[in-house]
């Protein structure tokens, strides 16, 4: 992957390349099909899918740059219980620290954070990227993976809060819906979806933003 | 309170592991290509989750919970160690995925041929961790409830994703649109599945009931609630 060669500058292209393309074409929801596990379940609320975003971009940076820091040291047949050891710290420290400051958003998202242990995107870039790179590329990669993590899961909220309760991070859009005082389009008989806020629905909106993603890149389509 | 049935069928039905939380979406996508396949990674995930969640049961209310050592001596019995949790369910998955493993190879050859490839990867499958957390959360009067609750979930688990490979083999004979093929359909079929499961949220369990699930709550929030009513 990268060159050994120490003159690298610390942006080369290759590096950006590593921010840019989970972003997109690389996106670790859509395409490499990691981390839906912990990912639909928290997208009810924009506030919610935010701070599962910065958790997981925090432990999946820190969980790359620590591997790979260790990645001559760490024996090959126990390299899955070691990189599962150095994840459980990190997030053990999110918990904490999620539970000291917002302990309201730490209730909802439950065992949520506790499952960032085993969300697929984290063990699975530790596994391709970070055991075979130098710590500078890992931590890119970690970076670009969390955010093309945390846009998936922020458009799905988006979607989900604002049709399914009429409101952003907690601010009413539509105006107010309360039976007998509505205002804004609920008093011209709007409505908020419920379905919206159902489970099933975070696995549709992703279904069709796969569907939107493929539909313009076609080199993404699969055979069947 | 529940008895250990309710908890059992709740747990295969109206709490299902795939359509109510969505663990273990990664290996129920990437497995459930073919019918035969799943009904091995199912198999795996039921067994793996009942020998897994009564032994984290015994850690927490054991070891990990405030007052929890009490056994040992007066001295320790203030001790709250439950910000271990975490660490611990992980290391005890990993180590009895690792120990069933070698034991299926050595005493049941023939399983081991089945199940093989799929018990390592059932380490990092966010439901067995699931499992755990939730069987901590909920609080569990009885060793018996925390093992009907694993072996429900496992069953829900294996039930979801044999029903999703052998709708995945149909939908290879369908003329689905080029962008939608593959990951696209899966997920949409997915959550079709998911209100098709819905509706067992009417069941009426136990005798207080009192689970008027109101629509617009959120769902993890639901969960902190009933158990709040409890």
């Amino acid at each position: 992957m990268s060159s050994e060669k120490g003159s690298e500058p610390l942006f080369s292209k290759k590096n950006k390349k590593l921010i840019t393309d989970p972003l997109t074409d690389n996106n670790p929801v859509t395409i490499q099909v990691l981390g839906i596990c912990s990912a639909l379940a928290i997208t009810v609320q924009v506030n919610q899918a935010i701070v599962m975003s910065l958790s997981v971009l925090f432990v999946i940076i820190m969980g790359n740059l620590i591997v790979s820091l260790l990645r001559n040291l760490i024996p090959s047949r126990i390299r899955i219980i070691v990189q599962l050891l150095v994840v459980a710290s990190l997030v053990i420290i999110v918990d904490q620290v999620l539970a000291a400051f917002l302990p309201d958003l730490s209730s909802k998202l439950s065992v949520f954070v506790g499952l960032i242990i085993t969300n697929c995107i984290i063990m699975g870039r530790l596994e391709a990227f970070a055991m075979a790179n130098k710590p500078w590329p890992s931590i890119l990669d970690g970076l670009g993976n969390g955010l093309g993590y945390g846009a998936i899961l922020i458009i799905v909220a988006v979607f989900r809060e604002l049709f399914g309760s009429g409101t952003l991070m907690g601010i009413p859009i539509f105006g107010n819906p309360l039976p007998g005082e509505e205002s804004g389009l609920y008093a011209m008989g709007y409505q908020n979806n419920n379905m919206m806020i159902l489970p099933p629905m975070a696995l549709i909106i992703t279904g069709i933003i796969i569907w939107v993603q493929r539909s313009r890149n076609k080199a993404l389509i699969e055979e069947h | 309170m529940e008895s250990t049935l309710d908890i059992f069928v709740k747990a295969i039905f109206s709490e299902n592991m795939i359509f109510a939380y969505f663990l273990g979406m990664c290996s129920y996508l990437a497995v459930s290509k073919t019918v035969k396949t799943a009904v091995g990674l199912g198999a795996a995930v039921i067994f793996v989750l009942t020998v897994t969640v009564p032994v984290n049961y015994l850690l927490e209310n054991y070891v990990l919970q405030e007052g929890a050592l009490a056994w040992i001596s007066e001295d320790y019995a203030t001790l709250d160690l439950s910000f271990l949790a975490f660490i611990m369910f992980i290391a005890v998955v990993a180590s009895i995925v690792q120990l069933v493993e070698m034991l299926v190879e050595k005493f049941a050859p023939a399983l081991y041929g089945a199940l093989g490839i799929f018990l390592p990867l059932i380490a990092v499958n966010c439901s067995i961790l699931g499992g755990a957390l939730f069987m901590q959360e909920r609080q569990y009067s009885t060793i018996l409830d925390a093992t009907a609750f694993s072996l429900g979930s496992g069953i829900g688990w294996f039930i979801a994703i044999v029903a999703i490979a052998a709708i995945r083999e149909k939908l290879r004979y369908s003329n689905v649109p080029g962008p939608l093929r593959g990951l696209g359909i899966t997920f949409i079929v997915t959550g079709l599945m998911g209100i098709a499961f819905m509706s067992f949220m009417g069941i009426k369990y136990g005798k207080e009931v009192a689970e008027e699930e109101p629509a617009t709550e959120v769902t993890t929030a639901t969960t902190n609630q009933q158990l709040e009513n409890k």
